[in-house]
């Protein structure tokens, strides 16, 4: 490799940033879902037993982000047509019932904690532990600072030591076998400390919420501060996620 | 037609079923032909099975044995398990996981096994993870190293248990199951028709390849072929998720050694072809595309031109580093000679994918397939080295053959949903169906099985982890230490999928 080589990588690689993921879409990605006003046909339940992880209940109509795994079943299944995706990856939110989706809700930012805005505003340290992810959320998590969502320009970064950071990052169902191990990564962890679960399995248990080789104990005895939805979620619903909670998102 | 993925099915009733005994030597006559056996795996005895099992007998064992023409072949056989059988492992080590597995799950008694450990401690008894009975090495200036399960970066978690001579690796044991999620159990829990979205969990990374095998697994139970066109686009997404991990992993092992250029430019090639996945399938991980029946994708001669513009980008950019990475001297350096499993040692160990192939094992299922690889077919890559830079060179070869036949694919007619009478059709009766992927890693693995009323009995899934795992532990022998995340990036395992 000579330096006239590295240079040209340089020059074909040019600028890959999303300059503002704040008002960046993903073409083509099948994200928020967005439900249609109006009455269903006399005792349809056709979405409810096409939906793998029970998100949708009926009559009202409301999707639980929280348990969705985005796959879309529900809308094919639909005679009214009443749901649609989006290719929105803004779906994250501080508490569960943020998380439901009824018809004619938009996507509304996370609401900024003050308290943590002033102390993790310009510098979020985040160690990431799976406990039964399946790659794919780890995956996203990982790109999130890649290049091109570079997470880093907002002080965020992953750090290898739960010494060394200011909040967990869980992903997967919360397998029993990691159980131990996840509870000590939290402990570990110096005061004042956020946890976020990210993707369906972590949020609810997703596709494996009732396997009896979990252990979820962890989220009974720790409320997450942020909820991020998705299987996976989107580097996106992430970083814009994040980028609000924190202030960052203000104008 | 004949299908791009390798299916076979044969009648329960036709699957040769020997004495315990009379099933050993039937399987080690096959392996010692030169056989390989693509899984060997247990099931709890059904109301069927009463012709062949005598009182006493609890778990059917089936072989699937694959002879070097490619053509796959069972045995089964039915065993009491606190009988059980005596193992094969001494004499065929690639048997050693798959004899572990059965152990665990059902019990059945593998006398002699040399190595008879839980393979993700989620057996019958559900033991805890403390009490893995790692291999002790002593000895004066012996001191081992314990890592995980918890690793230093955003990656799934595994226990390593280094025993070393200063810098030197002495030995290796890898303690999985961290992940055990209770995946198999699930697939029997629901409607088998209806398992795609958890099918493409098995492996997150491999959502593509798991969720093609159960199709077809699920369309030859329906008695459906899937049309010129459904063949395409899932062959399209195959190959997509080849190139989005190979890039995925050139860029991480790129970053491992410090070849800064690497691990930005692999990086951001990589969003160009899982973005290109998202707008076939609105995912950037091809979910929710494929399913039992035919996919669900945005494929039009617009999608398809679109496609191949982003791949001949993406063939111009990645020649570029690829020259860069192939000449730098730190990289050769850093690779070259590194983690080395020999030709023989792979076939031993079984080994499958792009590892074995790095060894010199020339074992890929799509050069036994045609179907939408027809008219284009992909050649399998070899390197004979077996060391970290053929792995690594071996990912860039076959990056080039997949972007190679994307970039020229076309799109078929029309694409439509699966059709609801197609899906929720009976599933065939007493039928065993194996379907074999070549997943990005390595072969995937899906046997289905239904009873006399054509409901499933088994489900048995097989990620190329699961065999590979082992020729890790062993490439590392007499490496330094700190060459080990470089080693492991190079087989760029997966824990989920090993753990189910």
């Amino acid at each position: 490799m000579t330096l006239i080589d590295a240079l040209r990588v340089r020059r074909s690689q040019g600028r890959q940033y999303i300059a503002d993921p704040l008002t960046a879409m993903p073409q083509g990605f099948r994200g928020r879902p967005r439900l249609a006003a109006g009455a269903c046909g006399d005792g349809c339940d056709a979405c409810v037993t096409a939906c793998p992880t029970a998100a949708v209940t009926p009559a009202p109509l409301a999707l639980d982000l929280g348990r969705c795994t985005l796959c879309g079943l529900c809308a094919e299944a639909c005679p009214d047509g009443r749901i649609g995706f989006t290719a929105e990856p803004r779906m994250a939110a501080t508490t569960p019932a943020g998380l439901i989706v009824r018809p004619g809700d938009a996507a509304t930012p996370v609401p900024e904690d003050g308290a943590l805005a002033r102390l993790f505003g310009r510098s979020l340290r985040l160690r990431q532990v799976s406990a039964g992810g399946c790659n794919a959320c780890e995956l996203e998590l990982n790109a999130a600072a890649n290049v091109n969502f570079d997470v880093q320009r907002y002080g965020v970064e992953w750090v290898a030591s739960p010494r060394h950071a200011d909040g967990l990052v869980v992903t997967g169902p919360l397998t029993r076998a990691m159980a131990a191990a996840t509870r000590l990564a939290w402990d570990a962890m110096p005061a004042p400390r956020v946890l976020v679960a990210v993707g369906a399995c972590a949020i609810s248990g997703g596709l494996y919420a009732g396997s009896d080789a979990l252990d979820r104990a962890l989220l009974d005895d720790v409320t997450p501060t942020l909820y991020v939805p998705g299987c996976p979620p989107h580097p996106l619903t992430f970083v814009v996620a994040l980028l609000e909670l924190l202030g960052r998102a203000r104008p | 037609m004949t299908a791009s993925v390798l299916v076979h099915r044969e009648a329960v009733a036709a699957i040769p079923t020997l004495a315990p005994r009379a099933w050993r030597d039937h399987v080690a006559a096959a392996l010692g032909g030169g056989a390989r056996a693509v899984a060997l795996y247990g099931r709890p005895v059904a109301a069927a099975d009463a012709a062949a099992a005598s009182p006493g007998d609890d778990v059917v064992v089936t072989a699937v044995l694959q002879d070097a023409g490619g053509a796959l072949a069972t045995a089964r056989t039915v065993v009491a398990a606190a009988h059980g059988y005596h193992t094969l492992t001494r004499d065929f080590p690639q048997l050693h996981v798959l004899e572990r597995e059965l152990h665990e799950q059902h019990g059945v008694r593998i006398a002699d096994h040399p190595w008879l450990k839980p393979v993700r401690h989620a057996g019958r008894a559900a033991i805890p993870m403390a009490a893995y009975p790692y291999y002790d090495v002593t000895g004066k200036e012996v001191h081992a190293v314990a890592v995980g399960p918890i690793h230093a970066g955003v990656i799934e978690p595994g226990s390593f248990r280094f025993h070393c001579v200063g810098e030197r690796v002495v030995h290796l044991e890898i303690q999985l199951g961290y992940q055990h999620r209770g995946v198999e159990a699930r697939l029997l829990a629901a409607d088998p028709r209806r398992l795609a979205p958890l099918v493409e969990t098995i492996a997150g990374d491999t959502s593509v390849a798991h969720a093609w095998a159960y199709a077809a697994a699920l369309e030859a139970l329906l008695g459906h072929a899937p049309d010129d066109g459904v063949e395409r686009v899932r062959a399209c997404l195959l190959e997509l998720e080849r190139v989005g991990m190979h890039l995925a992993g050139l860029s991480g092992i790129s970053a491992d050694i410090g070849f800064v250029p690497g691990a930005s430019t692999y990086g951001r090639l990589r969003t160009a072809a899982i973005n290109a996945s998202m707008a076939i399938t609105g995912s950037r991980f091809g979910r929710g595309a494929i399913r039992p029946g035919g996919v669900v994708a945005r494929f039009d001669e617009r999608g398809a031109a679109a496609l191949r513009a982003t791949i001949d980008r993406l063939r111009r950019d990645q020649a570029e580093i690829d020259a860069c990475l192939r000449t730098a001297r730190t990289v050769r350096h850093r690779l070259g000679g590194v983690g080395v499993v020999p030709t023989s040692l792979a076939r031993q160990l079984g080994l499958v994918g792009f590892a074995a192939r790095a060894s010199g094992v020339a074992l890929d299922d799509r050069a036994a397939c045609r179907g939408a690889y027809a008219a284009r077919p992909i050649d399998p890559h070899v390197e004979p080295a077996g060391d970290c830079l053929a792995r690594t060179s071996l990912r860039i070869a076959e990056l080039d053959a997949s972007t190679r036949w994307l970039a020229a694919v076309e799109a078929p007619p029309a694409v439509a949903p699966p059709p609801r009478s197609t899906v929720d059709g009976p599933l065939a009766a007493s039928l065993l169906v194996v379907t074999l992927v070549e997943g990005w890693r390595g072969e995937v693995v899906h046997c289905l099985e239904t009873d006399a009323a054509g409901g499933l009995v088994h489900y048995k899934v097989q990620d190329p982890s699961l065999r590979n795992w082992m020729g890790l532990a062993l490439a590392v022998r007499e490496v330094d230490i700190s060459d080990f995340p470089m080693c492991n990036k190079s087989f760029d395992l997966s824990y989920c999928g090993s753990d189910l």
